[in-house]
């Protein structure tokens, strides 16, 4: 047999190679352009006014996105609050009672199909099942729909973190006598911490950059928020609205919300990586 | 030995005080874990009733009809639904390739603490909230698209109609190039498991009759892989169907149909998060969530496809998702 001349197939491979290079660099300038114009835009409208003050009309200096901060923040403690605890007995109930049961199957399949649900449905669906019934915009129905969009995650990471820890961990603990839900809770969860916390953040995260489901729900508001039950403000749907706005000092605004928002989700992520990491060493 | 007497007493007094505390927690667990599935069905239930009206009134039609017309009160999906298509057509068609070859990169070419590092930074890119892309978008790569790539394209391929009319920026084809950076990392990520996952034995087999690195990722490790990939372009694919800030921003928002790419169009996402403040009158609302259950119907059908796909690829290797 006679040999096939190597030449094309190895020019075929190094054009392949330098794609992939190619490819593999536009993700990584696409990552570091974004950033960079962030900090570019966002780190000169960041000062003490942008923290402290109060929204002001357009083209009146020294307004500040200060309710809008603590916003974000009551809405993202809020659905972590409500989302938490049913996402870890969630996951409980998928990683260490339901490994074979049809039951536990559909709900694998229903949270995997639920996280990639489009957040503006999850808003719709808020709207329709709050915001209409009790008449008004609310951070109620804000955090609610967050922690919709959360509880997947948290239920799927708490089960893959529970199927890491060793059986003999429980078989030992249920011989000492201790029944089976302190097993879980004592034993297990602590075996399995860093993952189900690395789950929480990665659910924070995720959750705190959301904008779609907010427009049907918190809505945005330029006050400082009196009652769960109002319009609440927050950064996210006032980057969408100052960004569109024609004026010049509320799109700067929004560029140092942006920057926030983004280096508070990052630092999230790494955060997360570096706890999951340092179990896995 | 009266201690373990002790113990075992205590431990069986305890074991009285809740003698159910067992059935009591796993009840408790399959309650939270059913939440899930039943929040599914509400979505569904919630979205049908509440575009029951615009249904009613406008029939088949409203899936077909172009016009959108807040005034005369007539509305119609199909530029929404054209617009959702095409911007993801777009992201997959750039996603896809790109992807592949990432992941090909990051297994088999790049040396580990390369790989590592790029890998961490490609998956950075999906924790970027989506109205950042926005911005980005808005203000950075849309200009940049209108001044350099959409002249190129222009000038090169205006022949084409896809490629025709004055370089906006703004529009069909930015919506779609920022889409596929968004879905990138997903695609990568699962790609990359794929193909780190494909037997050793296999590839050196290749290598060993004389392969090159792309004649074996093209030829064993994609087919051996090639339900896993399937699935991660689809979870890539339900991701671009449903995004909503990005293209929000860099779309146009307009209901029009153009076969130019380079003009402005909207998406079924993007006139809900537009439009919905404005929507006062019941047919309007309703109609906006019709177009909400067509979106949720579109990603519901692909996760499920996605989900089966991945779920057999990881049952064929006997690993549990």
């Amino acid at each position: 047999m006679k040999a096939r001349p190597a030449t094309g197939r190895r020019i075929v491979n190094l054009l392949v190679n330098v794609a992939a290079s190619l490819a593999a660099s536009t993700g990584i300038i696409v990552l570091l352009w974004i950033i960079i114009m962030l900090a570019y835009k966002g780190i000169p409208a960041l000062n003490l006014d942008f923290f402290l003050n109060l929204p002001t009309p357009p083209m009146i200096p020294g307004g500040g996105l200060a309710n809008a901060i603590l916003g974000t923040l009551l809405l993202t403690v809020l659905a972590t609050v409500f989302a938490v605890p049913i996402g870890l007995l969630a996951g409980v109930c998928l990683g260490e009672f339901g490994q074979q049961s049809k039951l536990a199957d559909l709900c694998r399949f229903a949270a995997n199909v639920l996280s990639g649900m489009p957040s503006i449905i999850v808003g719709i669906f808020v709207y329709g099942l709050l915001v209409m019934t009790m008449g008004n915009f609310s951070g109620l129905a804000g955090a609610i729909a967050l922690a919709i969009i959360m509880l997947p995650v948290v239920a799927r990471t708490t089960e893959d973190m529970l199927r890491l820890v060793p059986d003999p961990l429980r078989e030992s603990a249920l011989a000492m006598g201790a029944p089976r839900w302190k097993v879980t809770v004592a034993i297990i969860f602590r075996a399995a911490r860093a993952g189900i916390i690395t789950g929480v953040l990665l659910g924070v995260a995720r959750v705190s950059g959301e904008t779609a489901p907010l427009l049907f729900t918190a809505l945005n508001s330029p006050y400082m928020m009196s009652s769960l039950l109002q319009p609440m403000p927050n950064l996210t749907v006032t980057i969408f609205n100052y960004a569109m706005s024609p004026y010049e000092d509320w799109q700067r605004l929004a560029w140092g919300a942006s920057l926030l928002i983004t280096a508070g989700v990052l630092v999230l992520n790494i955060l997360a990586r570096f706890i999951f990491g340092e179990r896995k060493s | 030995m009266p201690q373990a007497k002790e113990i075992a007493f205590l431990a069986a007094a305890r074991r009285n005080i809740w003698p159910n505390a067992d059935a009591i927690f796993k009840w408790l667990t399959v309650a939270a874990a059913v939440v899930v599935p039943v929040i599914i069905v509400a979505i569904f239930w919630e979205l049908l009733s509440l575009s029951w009206p615009a249904l009613q009134k406008f029939g088949w039609r409203f899936f077909i009809t172009e016009v959108w017309n807040p005034v005369t009160q007539q509305f119609g999906a199909a530029s929404s639904i054209y617009g959702t298509v095409m911007s993801t057509l777009i992201a997959m068609v750039l996603a896809v390739p790109m992807s592949i070859v990432i992941a090909l990169f990051l297994v088999e070419l790049a040396p580990p603490w390369v790989s590592k590092i790029v890998g961490n930074l490609i998956e950075l890119l999906a924790a970027i909230p989506s109205i950042i892309y926005g911005m980005w978008g808005l203000f950075v790569f849309a200009p940049f698209m209108a001044r350099y790539v959409q002249p190129f394209l222009g000038e090169y391929f205006g022949f084409l109609p896809l490629f025709a009319g004055p370089p906006m920026g703004i529009g069909m084809l930015t919506a779609g190039v920022i889409l596929a950076f968004m879905i990138l990392p997903f695609i990568t990520a699962i790609c990359r498991d794929v193909f780190a996952l494909v037997p050793a034995v296999l590839k050196e087999s290749g290598y060993g009759v004389g392969a090159t690195t792309w004649e074996v990722t093209y030829k064993i490790t994609l087919p051996y892989g090639i339900v896993g990939v399937l699935g991660g372009i689809f979870m890539g694919l339900g991701r671009a169907l449903g995004e909503t800030m990005a293209v929000t921003f860099v779309i146009g928002n307009t209901h029009k149909i153009s076969l130019s790419l380079f003009a402005p169009g909207n998406s079924i996402a993007s006139s809900l998060a537009n439009e919905f403040a404005e929507a006062t009158e019941i047919i309007y609302l309703s109609s906006l969530i019709a177009l909400g259950l067509v979106l949720f119907l579109f990603t519901f059908l692909v996760q499920v496809i996605s989900q089966i796909m991945l779920r057999r690829l990881y049952r064929g290797w006997s690993i549990k998702i």
